[in-house]
């Protein structure tokens, strides 16, 4: 069997719950206490789709400002991104759709955009309709779901939809990604010493 | 003596230096005073009941002495005062001190009063109104930022406010006593007074808090003069300013000044560490109201942490390294893994398990213009035990190191080896922020190489020892460090210690044998009276405390050891470090070479750099 190697990473707010979603993808489990994320983290899930395999390499990128400048680095030679927002925190979606725009202008021209509201176990302090979500994301041809990582709701979903929107079998998405975020020139550069 | 009957009026202790001088911690170490030839200091045993007074309750009223004191000389005041009054008296104060211990007053805080009282005297004297009306002034403020309860004393206080504070909470409500009854404080906030940190509760809720305190700091400069620390019955105030930033400790866990300053050094160094101070300084520059705590939101875990730390682990205290005890062939071989694992760029990998440190190789050439300091490997260590989230993954990471470049970042890469378990733990530090993908390669040939060894269930046999291993009788616990020596100065200061068993098994016991271990390095490093050696007969223990210029060690004896016998066993037990010294320590850390030079030429360097100087080393030639 085939096997491709994606890679996605995971943008948005900080504790809108991006970790949360990994963890449950690839741990299927749920820590209600977990620590903020410290720069960005690296995990892989290989999951069948259709006749191939299909093994994510999944940046869960930190939120908090101060790591801000570093997302170019996870986001260039990505084949998706999950831009995450929180459905009880309108600011999060402002912030999602500056993610948009960075995207547009500085991603990779072909690069998946899957929008995720998290939490949506959450309704009753719900500030972000479904609606005008789901809008949006129409109008910049991205993927939708509501998904909730504590009660485990559409959070394979999402994967499964990048799988459908990614082209097939199209090489210089999948192979080779590390070396090709190497070759890229890097912007702003510090290096110590 | 009349003014100094004058000044014990006075409501607080204010201690003022010159701006310039300067409030490094290190200054500290320096053991210069000939008064403290390497006499014993002993103290009498009836008075010395009542010297490990931080455990005890402290029945009735304390005598409420407060001082003003406020130096016009650089670093430390108290030398530097009235000259040739000094000793006299210093010796009438003697007394009052003990009046102090009768009324209940411990020892640490009385000790630190004796030292002080003869140049506050004087120079509270000599200088203008405005350092007395700075006095009224903190006093009133402080009372109107609703620390008045701590301000004025003890008078009502339930006894024992260190033994068990509540659980910390960024929620805690900031006007309840239980926030008040906190052991230890820290604030950070921005010169502007804009709050950034604070240790317990929400930094919103402590705005105004925040605000008398950088009026303090801001009163007392414009008197071209800095504001250092506030005394009171109960509690130490010790403000610092670093930059833009000024960190302030409130504390009544009886540490020396020095002590609070270092560990506020820490909490400045731990935030530099995630911003870079250039970044800091820039931001300030260009808008002096700032927020910093946009830039730190989510990282407040991290802060508090450390605090923890310092609070239980006896490394930041010493400034060393905690190694795990290893036999060092298998220490050897686990350096040689990590120096096979190399790509360009990379400068130190670091293997940690039990939050002490197993090995680390450095490279050769960056290790040649700086040193890895050890509290750089403490905010390291403190970085990685304070996210759950690295157990899952790789992480990779910006991260400044202050004391090695204040300015400028490295990556790190963090993984655990041993998932689920997630005990042993590597930590890879590269310059090169896109080397990511080349730096996990090297984590997988450590992979491999260690399951070659099956060096994990070595690791995982491997444990601290016990005081016992020592075949001293008395003996209950000690902490070690040997000093570098010059031609020896890249090495990692580290420090050894047994495990803290009976009767240090609880946690509250084992608090208290850290305090008196601190009360003990306040004494050594005490900056107006430094003491070589020091044997301290405590209500429940004995300990004795020595530092020459080979080492410095701290040891705690069953009550009934004679001064004789614990100096018999401290031979004995010197005598067995050196005997098992390189399983306890690292003597020569490893180095590789990778010198931005990206031609397969690593495994060549190799062999060169393999223990290039292992025999210079100077550990532990004591004996």
């Amino acid at each position: 069997m085939a096997l491709r190697e994606l890679k996605v990473c995971l943008l948005g707010d900080t504790g809108v719950g991006k970790s949360s979603i990994v963890w449950r993808f690839v741990e299927d489990s749920f820590d209600p206490n977990i620590n903020p994320t410290i720069g960005a983290s690296f995990m892989t899930k290989t999951v069948q789709y259709q006749n191939e395999l299909h093994k994510f390499l999944i940046w869960d990128t930190a939120g908090q400002e101060r790591f801000r400048a570093l997302a170019p680095m996870y986001y260039r030679g990505s084949a998706a991104a999950i831009i995450v927002y929180d459905i009880t925190k309108e600011d999060s979606f402002q912030t999602l759709k500056n993610w948009v725009k960075e995207l547009r202008q500085h991603g990779p021209p072909n690069i998946v955009v899957a929008i995720a509201g998290n939490k949506c176990d959450l309704t009753d302090a719900r500030e972000v309709p479904e609606k005008d979500a789901k809008d949006y994301a129409d109008s910049i041809h991205a993927i939708f779901v509501e998904t909730s990582a504590k009660n485990a709701i559409n959070i394979n979903e999402v994967f499964i939809e990048i799988s459908q929107r990614i082209p097939m079998s199209d090489p210089g998405v999948g192979a080779g990604k590390g070396f090709k975020l190497r070759r890229q020139p890097s912007e702003t550069r510090r290096t110590c010493c | 003596m009349d003014e100094e009957q004058q000044d014990r009026e006075q409501p607080e202790t204010v201690r003022c230096s010159h701006p310039e001088s300067d409030c490094s911690p290190d200054a500290t170490d320096s053991l210069d005073a000939a008064a403290a030839a390497a006499a014993i200091s002993s103290h009498d045993p009836s008075l010395s009941d009542r010297d490990c007074g931080t455990e005890g309750p402290f029945p009735g009223k304390s005598a409420g002495i407060k001082i003003i004191s406020s130096t016009n000389g650089p670093v430390e005041p108290d030398l530097q005062g009235p000259g040739g009054e000094g000793p006299s008296e210093r010796t009438a104060n003697h007394s009052e001190v003990s009046v102090g211990e009768v009324n209940g007053r411990s020892r640490p805080e009385g000790a630190e009063d004796e030292e002080d009282r003869p140049e506050d005297v004087s120079d509270s004297a000599s200088t203008d109104n405005t350092l007395e009306d700075s006095s009224e002034f903190v006093v009133t403020v402080l009372t109107r930022a609703s620390l008045e309860d701590q301000a004025d004393g003890p008078s009502s206080e339930p006894s024992g406010l260190s033994q068990t504070p509540p659980p910390s909470n960024q929620d805690e409500d900031v006007t309840a006593e239980s926030w008040r009854q906190h052991r230890k404080h820290v604030f950070v906030l921005s010169e502007a007074g804009k709050p950034i940190y604070s240790r317990y509760g929400n930094e919103e809720a402590l705005s105004s808090t925040m605000g008398v305190m950088m009026a303090l700091v801001s009163f007392v400069q414009t008197g071209d003069n800095t504001i250092r620390s506030i005394y009171s019955d109960e509690h130490t105030v010790v403000f610092m300013q670093q930059g833009p930033l000024v960190l302030v400790s409130v504390s009544c866990s009886r540490q020396s000044e020095q002590q609070l300053r270092a560990e506020l050094l820490y909490v400045y160094n731990q935030i530099v560490s995630m911003l870079t101070q250039a970044s800091i300084n820039r931001i300030f520059e260009r808008k002096k109201n700032y927020d910093l705590r946009r830039l730190l939101a989510g990282s407040e875990k991290i802060l508090d942490g450390l605090l923890n730390l310092v609070d239980s682990d006896p490394s930041f205290l010493l400034s060393a390294v905690h190694c795990l005890p290893l036999a060092s062939a298998l220490r050897d071989s686990l350096s040689q893994i990590l120096q096979k694992a190399i790509t360009p760029n990379l400068v130190f990998s670091i293997l940690i398990a039990k939050q002490q440190l197993l090995t680390i190789v450095q490279e050769k050439t960056v290790i040649e213009d700086a040193r890895l300091e050890p509290a750089d490997l403490h905010l390291l260590l403190n970085l990685i035990g304070a996210s759950s989230a690295f157990q899952a993954g790789e992480i990779w990471t910006p991260i400044c190191l202050p004391l090695f470049n204040p300015d400028c970042y490295f990556y790190a890469y963090i993984s655990y080896l041993d998932p689920p378990d997630c005990t042993v733990c590597l930590l890879l530090l590269s310059t090169d922020k896109e080397a990511f993908y080349a730096v996990a390669e090297c984590k997988r040939r450590i992979d491999e190489g260690m399951r070659a060894q099956n060096a994990l269930s070595s690791i995982a046999k491997a444990h601290s020892y016990s005081a016992s291993q020592v075949g001293v009788p008395d003996l209950r616990h000690f902490m070690y460090k040997p000093f570098d020596v010059p031609d020896n100065h890249r090495q990692l200061t580290q420090f050894t210690s047994p495990e803290m068993e009976a009767p240090y098994s609880s946690e509250e016991e084992r608090s208290r044998l850290l305090d008196l271990y601190r009360y003990m390095h306040s004494r050594i490093h005490s900056s107006s009276r430094p003491l070589k050696l020091i044997y301290h007969v405590a209500e429940r223990e004995t300990l004795l405390a020595w530092v020459t210029g080979k080492f410095e060690l701290y040891t705690c004896f069953s009550p009934l050891v004679t001064k004789a016998s614990a100096i018999n066993a401290i031979t004995k037990l010197l005598r067995w470090i050196k005997k098992e010294e390189d399983r306890l320590f690292i003597r020569s850390p490893p180095k590789y070479s990778t010198t931005p030079n990206p031609s397969k030429s690593s495994r060549g360097s190799k062999g060169a750099s393999d223990r290039p100087d292992g025999s210079d080393n100077g550990f532990l030639s004591l004996l």
